[in-house]
């Protein structure tokens, strides 16, 4: 007798298989982070044939950081690249633009490897820009000597999502990821 | 097809990319490096957002539309960008008061617009708002360094808000197509945000020593109509130079 049970596509299984593969991704700027460190994949979706026996295809919502991240055309690519290369047909890339992308959706794990790589990570209480000029903000500490004698050069930085900082002890320059 | 809404959503998206496309033309050439770092990540805010207009616009449109041949096979008639954003950069004075005004105004009318009801829109904007906030910082911090600053700098904003203070008053004058859409609750009535605007331009003013100006000025207007001033002919003959001479090239 025929176990159709078997045949037929798990598809909570398939969607944990996704989400493992794009811990592979990573962001082509800041390669020590993957998308899912990111918090920009949104969700992932399966699609089935009538049967329920075929995997037809992929959908993966993804939110772009900044509107104009130069980045996210490549993430974009290297998810769907990253799942044709582990055998999924017909990915889809879905952009969601609400609710905005912001940097409490990072990971932890994902805040303390732009440390280890020389960026200062975006400060945990949402210090998000105001539109009034010269505040005083809470000090951010140099990922290089952790001193928090520290000072903003720019607020726009290498790439939108950062910003310029100079430790005055150690005299680095550095990056902060910004609060957004 | 809505002809008013795509008419909105292209005047949303023509301010951002010709802004953008005028603090490019700073790209190597910043009074120092951070700033021309700064000015061109402004730029780069603004175009991915004109990017996430087009595209929506190109998806109401159909008919092969994309982002690209609205952005560049349209003619200065069809543009609806304000007066504001396609005046030349001049010095830093003027490019860093063009943002202030620009962007405080942008700012005021992101946060309405996030409660449009057209979903794509609010989006937009509700993303949009956070990057705008930096460019209002920005820009407030420089009018007030450069304000009260030495003899020179606050000669150049004087220069500066006599040169650029004409074209605000477009900022408010409702067009038709954004009369449409307040109406029916995807867009915003600007004439509203006035107020709130002239409160954040004094108070700025103010703090960096400037004077406020008469009131009785004229005020220059027909950009979101698309009767602009011959500056914008000269912007798009460079930015769009390179599909109109090798139509459909691709990086």
């Amino acid at each position: 007798m025929n176990n159709t049970k078997d045949i037929k596509v798990n598809i909570q299984e398939e969607k944990d298989a996704i989400w493992k593969i794009l811990e592979q991704v990573n962001d082509p700027e800041v390669p020590v982070l993957s998308v899912i460190d990111l918090g920009i994949i949104r969700g992932v979706d399966v699609k089935v044939s009538s049967t329920g026996e075929d995997l037809e295809g992929v959908v993966v919502a993804v939110t772009p950081t900044y509107s104009g991240c130069p980045a996210t055309e490549v993430i974009n690519m290297n998810i769907k690249m990253a799942l044709l290369e582990y055998g999924y047909k017909n990915v889809q890339i879905k952009t969601v633009l609400s609710p905005a992308w912001t940097t409490e959706w990072m990971t932890e794990a994902g805040k303390e490897k732009l440390k280890a790589y020389g960026i200062a990570p975006p400060k945990p209480m949402q210090s998000v820009c105001t539109p009034d000029s010269f505040q005083e903000e809470e000090a951010t500490q140099c990922p290089h000597c952790n001193s928090f004698h520290t000072k903003l050069i720019s607020r726009f930085g290498s790439t939108a999502c950062k910003a310029l900082y100079q430790c005055e002890d150690c005299k680095e320059p550095f990056d902060y990821f910004k609060c957004h | 097809m809505n002809n008013q809404l795509i008419n909105y959503i292209l005047h949303l998206a023509d301010n951002n990319l010709i802004l953008g496309q005028r603090n490019s033309e700073w790209c190597g050439h910043g009074p120092v490096l951070e700033q021309d770092i700064a000015i061109t990540n402004i730029s780069l805010d603004l175009i991915g957002q004109a990017r996430n207009f087009y595209q929506y616009a190109a998806s109401l449109i159909g008919d092969g539309a994309t982002e690209d041949s609205l952005a560049y096979l349209r003619t200065e008639r069809e543009f609806k960008n304000l007066l504001l954003v396609e005046q030349p950069n001049s010095d830093w004075a003027v490019t860093i008061l063009r943002q202030f005004l620009f962007s405080t105004y942008q700012y005021l009318l992101y946060q309405q617009l996030q409660k449009s009801n057209d979903e794509q829109i609010a989006a937009i904007a509700e993303k949009a708002l956070k990057e705008v906030t930096y460019h209002v910082r920005w820009s407030s911090e420089w009018v007030i360094r450069l304000g009260d600053g030495t003899e020179e700098s606050k000669d150049r904003m004087l220069s500066a808000i006599d040169e650029l203070w004409r074209f605000t008053g477009e900022l408010f004058l409702s067009a038709s197509y954004e009369t449409e859409a307040a109406k029916e609750g995807y867009g915003i009535n600007v004439t509203l945000l006035k107020e709130a605007w002239l409160q954040k331009i004094k108070d700025v003013f103010e703090e960096a020593t400037l004077p406020m100006p008469s009131e009785k000025i004229f005020m220059q207007c027909g950009g979101k109509d698309g009767v602009h001033t011959e500056h914008l002919g000269y912007i798009l003959a460079e930015m769009q130079y390179l599909q109109r001479t090798y139509p459909g090239c691709e990086w």
